[in-house]
């Protein structure tokens, strides 16, 4: 077992394990701060498949900006009542969890019979032109979905300000 | 050196993982932390198929980087729609948002 498996093996167990505990955790910032451990996990898988750039973009955008977004909502939606105190989950969770298992269950069997499954790492052509090649790319044959979600992006940011703007009464 | 099924396997329980989270939790931040790591899960399956399938044409990592796009608007407005329903309801819990229930 090479370097690169025991890396990837730890990281998933990272990830998997931090992911759990995000959606069991009764305290929702302690399930704030296990989604920050469970994104960096992903952001080391990331760079085992050669996306770099995209590892830097997992922690900077989603580390850096959506993780602190959800500390702050969830500290501003704290009851004081003492409502926090029970049980995040629903009574009925072992439904869900029997779903989700099914579907997991279900797509790896899937996956199973698929020829591809088991492909294993082909040769990158231009391992170090990786990053200029998606920049031209996004400028020229993706422009159309580039700037379509850049015109998103800008209309999500005004809708989420007029949302939650506090209007004077 | 790792095989792709293994990047699929992994992305397939992250996925699972977070639509537990959707279905069972109470609080609407927390259904959203869910709906993050599904996107996390197919983001994962996105770079593992454009490295190990097309790793010559970039289209993988750009339909990538638009999910990243979309993920962030999706939270920034969730947020905003939570923290605003908060303000006037006093709930964050899912199920007490019911003005529409019939």
């Amino acid at each position: 077992m090479g370097a690169m498996q025991i890396l990837f093996l730890l990281a998933a167990a990272a990830v998997l394990g931090a992911a759990i505990l995000v959606v069991t955790s009764r305290n929702l910032v302690h399930a704030a701060l296990w989604l920050i451990v469970a994104l960096f996990g992903v952001a080391v898988v990331y760079v085992l498949l050669n996306a770099g750039f995209f590892a830097i973009v997992q922690v900077v955008i989603y580390i850096g900006a959506i993780a602190i977004l959800f500390i702050f909502a969830v500290m501003l939606t704290r009851q004081i009542g003492g409502k926090d105190g029970g049980s995040q989950n629903h009574s009925t969770w072992w439904v869900a969890a029997l779903l989700s298992l099914l579907l997991m269950v279900g797509i790896v069997w899937i996956l199973s019979t698929w020829q591809g499954f088991a492909t294993e790492l082909p040769a990158l052509a231009n391992e170090k032109e990786l990053i200029s090649e998606l920049g031209k790319s996004l400028v020229s044959t993706y422009l159309l979905p580039f700037e379509l979600a850049s015109v998103l992006l800008v209309a999500a940011l005004i809708g989420a300000i007029y949302v939650s703007w506090e209007k004077s009464r | 050196m790792i095989p792709l099924s293994w990047y699929l396997v992994f992305a397939a329980a992250l996925f699972c993982i977070g639509l537990f989270g959707v279905l069972s939790r109470k609080n609407a931040i927390a259904i959203l932390m869910g709906i993050e790591l599904m996107l996390n899960a197919v983001n994962v399956n996105l770079i593992a198929f454009w490295r190990y399938r097309t790793p010559d044409t970039i289209a993988g990592q750009a339909f990538a980087i638009m999910v990243f796009a979309v993920a962030a608007a999706e939270v920034a407005v969730g947020l905003a729609l939570i923290i605003a329903v908060y303000r006037r309801r006093n709930t964050v819990v899912a199920d007490e948002i019911d003005l529409m229930k019939w």
